[in-house]
């Protein structure tokens, strides 16, 4: 491939920003200083498209050093990893997080998603674009002026912090960048950060409100080991599970997640024992392990609560997937917005590095596993277990067409075990008690303990741990229901691609099939309760929107029908209805019914569950007079 | 290699039994539904499908229903398997079919897209119960916008992707307003047949378009006017300059142009071309589809250097003169 580049040339600033991650470029190939030898050879083939994958770290390092990517840093970029500029163009204009125009380096990113709304968003975004001016969306395309202000906002979608809310992401590019995720935010705290007064972005995390509670499993860490500490999660357990792999071997780890009947939590609930063994047995090599961090699902905290607060569990849960299904190299992939687990996760990989227990020859079993982090960039379709390849491997993050599945072929082509945080995290309760004493945890069709994201008109919001089995209320009234004075209408189930459930079904058991049989999901473990203040419609078109937002654009039903379903719910709430309420809502299902048969893809097919809920379990529109 | 070491063209392919719409229909192991369908006489309409690409499934015009799928499948892209039960007319799937139809037809301008009329008028398709179609937005808007948020959408009309024809080189000019993502064009460029990369799809969701890097002007990309895109678009959205023109005059007359099959007289390769003419003029260049060395693509000579051609006047060409 000939590459042809634009004339414009980096800046001093990107070129560094690139050679500390890639090098310093070894030829004029690569946009080196072009020397005598370079006339004689070239650069191509494999060798170079092989560099690829690491087009997004790429773009995260100028991004985050100089703030945006300029069309000198875009074509430095297609110059040093050999991809065509109109890709790296394709790819970087695919995540909310990098900026193709000139922005100010200091950026807050303001959640007014579902559960931050509950909680004042939109006042907060409201008295922000008073005070300080209106969000800063700015044009694609790197002509444009830059604010001169030197700091500006945005609108963010969920950022994983609900239990915290409002809250933000505050980012500061330069060498070394700071980015801060923070909740509890104010109008006056936004408007120092955005002065450059980091003293309200404080990370300091509240334990979890179960804390020092003795059943608890995967929380039991939490709030008592200190995350940065091997030593301290060696002397609260840690590190048993993985020798008590090395004992069992391959086989009998497997065998002991089968018995164990542990389901994926990432949404799917997929049998981790099956994925497990169908990878194991995949006669091609490598194999991949990639630990799905991505938790972007509106409402969905808890794997941020697992990484920021017991990390070291994330990476020897890791380490047994790997050594159970043969896999050499492992990925994290980390939502972009979650910089206190990136810390705490790189800090954990290091020290285990540094320990023997990531590496060549880990514990002297001769097993050899590796973990590396990828940043995603603001795009919740990259958690889909498909576009998680994509964009690990440096394309857009569109999701593929399956068959075949991950396990036969997935990262770079290679048989790959794709499990969630949590998932993961059971695995070493596994390991440590049985797999058949797991089994009795829980009901019979659903083992274990599940963690529950409570959040919205909750007194007490958190993360909370329960053995499956447990009612939607009995975990409302452990999150301390909505607190005097307040009548709780609705519960928000499983997040944005969940269901909107009633008080009169608050008995259900959160079970895998207590929900099935309740035509409810528990997707990622999101239970939003909304009181009587919050106006459902506009949750309705929050979540519309969102949707429009994340959608890939890859096909027809979610693309247009993500835009045609918001449309519908924006006349509902204006009450500017084509035809009468009912209508719309007869529209509302029409669209639906196509996004769910004919999507490709998770997104999609759920992008009118909660929509659909609302409208027919909640009866939302009743009330709704046409104009 | 000797002789009995060579294997037969059709090397024999089992052959897989399924059932589609209720009848029994034998095909060979790895045909995908839509063919095995067509094998049997069953039209299904499809968009982002081309035989000569690898299958992108993503319009979804195609879909059938097939037994134990939770979701529809789509048949251009999924292979038949043994004892599969296949339905290509239920209401589950003309109601989808419909869906996209009016999803396309209410957000794009599908004048040029061949069949489609007749496909929506046999899908009941209402692509005017969204509203008015918004009003083209100003030339480079759709290509800077942002990732993410976006404000929010009128409560009168139905957001659509209209903007005005991109006519930056004198050979083929691109009209995106007429754009349905099919991804045909970005294959055709990159990995399946050009391997030039000069366009790629960018931005995300209904903000997705087919790009250049940072919307540069054609001249200004990597393009070498293969006009390979062309040849796959469906939807008229990649035109011939040539073709463009006489349709703005009103003097496009499909109907009444002939078709010449030549060979290539620029080197060795000697594709074959098909001249579309009008009026004694050439108005475009293709090749066939099915032809064994080209599968319809050509390079920048053989696809427009026909101009010579029509320099007969000595007047037009100084160089006889
Ligand atoms: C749009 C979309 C987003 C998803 N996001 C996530 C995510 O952020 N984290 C996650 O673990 N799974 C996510 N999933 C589910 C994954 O596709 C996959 O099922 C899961 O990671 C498998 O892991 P498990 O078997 O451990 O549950 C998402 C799915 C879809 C369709
Ligand atoms: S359903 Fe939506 S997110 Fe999934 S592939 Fe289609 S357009 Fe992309
Ligand atoms: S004319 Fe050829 S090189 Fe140019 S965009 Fe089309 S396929 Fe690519
Ligand atoms: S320009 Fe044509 S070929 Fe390219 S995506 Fe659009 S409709 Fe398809
Ligand atoms: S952090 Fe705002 S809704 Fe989750
Ligand atoms: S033709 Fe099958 S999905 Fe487009």
């Amino acid at each position: 491939m000939d590459l042809h580049l634009l004339d414009a040339k980096p800046t001093a600033e990107e070129r560094e920003a690139l050679d500390a991650l890639l090098g310093k470029p070894l030829s004029g190939w690569e946009g080196g200083v072009r020397g005598a030898r370079d006339t004689r050879t070239a650069a191509g083939g494999h060798a170079s498209r092989e560099r690829r994958h690491l087009l997004l770290p790429a773009l995260h390092a100028v991004q985050s050093r100089v703030g945006w990517i300029s069309e000198g840093a875009l074509n430095h970029i297609a110059e040093r990893l050999t991809v065509p500029p109109a890709d790296v163009y394709g790819v970087a204009t695919f995540y909310a997080l990098l900026s193709l125009s000139p922005r100010p380096r200091r950026v807050l990113h303001v959640c007014d998603d579902i559960g931050c709304r509950c909680r004042g968003a939109e006042q907060l975004c409201a008295e922000l674009e008073r005070t300080v001016g209106p969000p800063y969306h700015g044009p694609t395309g790197s002509r444009h002026e830059i604010p001169s202000d030197g700091a500006v906002w945005l609108r963010s979608p969920c950022l994983g912090l609900c239990d915290q809310a409002p809250a933000a992401l505050l980012s500061i590019a330069g060498a070394p960048p700071v980015e801060r995720l923070f909740g509890s935010v104010s109008a006056p705290a936004a408007s120092r950060t955005l002065g450059g007064d980091l003293g309200a972005t404080t990370l300091a995390r509240p334990v979890p409100p179960q804390h020092g509670d003795p059943t608890l499993r995967l929380l039991r860490r939490i709030g008592v080991a200190d995350p940065k500490s091997l030593d301290d999660f060696r002397a609260h357990g840690g590190y048993t599970s993985l020798r008590r792999a090395f004992e069992l071997g391959p086989e009998g780890v497997i065998r002991e997640v089968t018995e164990a009947k542990l389901l994926g939590r990432g949404g799917a609930a997929f049998p981790t024992g099956r994925k497990w063994d169908a990878v194991a047995r995949q006669p091609v090599r490598p194999h991949y392990l990639v630990c799905n961090a991505d938790e972007s699902e509106p409402g969905t905290f808890k794997d941020r609560v697992l990484m920021e607060g017991d990390p070291f569990a994330v990476i020897e849960a890791m380490t047994i997937g790997a050594y159970a299904t043969g896999c050499e190299k492992g990925f994290i992939y980390l939502r972009g917005e979650y910089p206190l687990a990136h810390e705490r996760l790189e800090n954990a990989i290091r020290i285990a590095r540094a320990r023997g227990l990531l590496g060549d020859n880990i514990m002297g079993q001769g097993f050899r596993f590796d973990i590396e982090i990828r940043k995603g960039g603001g795009a919740y379709i990259c958690g889909e277990e498909t576009a998680i390849f994509n964009s690990i491997e440096g394309f857009r993050g569109e999701p593929r067409n399956k068959p075949p599945y991950p396990v036969q072929s997935g990262l770079f082509a290679k048989p790959t075990l794709v499990n969630n945080v949590e998932t993961l995290a059971n695995v070493l309760e596994i390991l440590r008690i049985g797999g058949e004493a797991y089994a009795r945890i829980g009901t019979a069709g659903s083992t274990g303990t599940r963690l529950f994201c409570l959040c919205g008109c909750v007194m007490r919001p958190g993360v909370y741990e329960v053995p499956f089995g447990a009612t939607l209320r009995q975990l409302l009234d452990l999150a301390g229901g909505v607190g005097p004075g307040h009548t709780l209408r609705s519960v928000l189930l499983g997040g944005a691609a969940g269901v909107f459930v009633r008080p009169d079904e608050f008995d259900m058991p959160l079970t895998f099939e207590g929900v099935r049989a309740a035509q409810a999901t528990l997707g990622s473990g999101v239970i939003m309760a909304f009181d009587e203040s919050i106006d459902l419609l506009d949750i309705l078109r929050r979540i519309a929107a969102f949707f429009r937002d994340e959608s890939c654009g890859q096909c027809v039903p979610c693309r247009v029908g993500t835009v045609r379903q918001e449309e519908a719910l924006h006349r509902i709430c204006s009450k500017q209805t084509r035809g009468s309420p009912a209508e719309e809502a007869a529209l509302l299902d029409e669209i639906g019914l196509a996004m769910k048969d004919a999507s490709i893809c998770g997104l999609g097919q759920t992008a009118y569950s909660a929509v659909e809920s609302a409208l027919k379990r909640l009866r939302v529109l009743e009330g709704v007079v046409a104009q | 290699m000797s002789a009995d070491q060579l294997v037969p063209l059709q090397a024999s392919r089992r052959t897989v039994e399924l059932t589609i719409d209720g009848d029994p229909v034998r095909v060979p192991e790895g045909t995908t539904i839509l063919d095995a369908c067509r094998s049997k006489g069953t039209d299904i309409p499809t968009l982002c499908y081309l035989k000569t690409l690898h299958p992108v499934n993503v319009c979804r015009v195609c879909v059938v229903e097939v037994e134990g799928s939770r979701v529809l499948v789509p048949s251009c892209s999924r292979a038949v398997e043994p004892a599969m039960v296949v339905t290509t007319g239920s209401d589950r799937v003309r109601h989808s079919r419909k869906m996209v139809l009016e999803f396309l037809a209410s957000s794009v301008d599908l004048s040029a897209t061949p069949d489609v009329e007749a496909w929506l008028t046999s899908y009941a398709a209402r692509p005017e119960r969204y509203g008015p179609a918004a009003p083209p937005v100003a030339a480079g808007e759709r290509d800077s916008l942002p990732t993410g948020h976006h404000p929010p959408p009128s409560t009168t009309h139905a957001a659509t992707v209209g903007q005005p024809v991109k006519v930056d080189n004198e050979l083929y000019v691109r009209d995106y307003g007429k754009c349905i993502l099919c991804y045909k064009c970005v294959e055709a460029c990159g990995t399946d047949f050009q391997n030039t990369f000069a366009i790629a799809v960018a931005g995300r969701g209904f903000d997705a378009r087919i790009s250049t890097e940072f919307a540069v002007e054609l001249p200004k990309s990597a393009c070498v006017y293969c006009g390979n895109c062309i040849a796959v678009c469906p939807t008229g959205a990649l035109m011939f300059k040539s073709e463009f023109d006489h349709r703005q005059a009103g003097t496009w007359k499909e109907a009444e142009q002939t078709v010449t099959a030549t060979i290539c007289p620029y080197c060795g390769v000697g594709c074959t071309l098909e001249l579309h003419v009008q009026d004694n003029e050439i108005v475009k260049v293709s090749s066939p589809l099915d032809h064994e060395v080209t599968s319809g693509n050509l390079c920048i000579k053989g696809r427009f250097g026909w101009r010579y051609v029509q320099n007969r006047k000595a007047a037009d060409n100084p160089r006889t003169s």
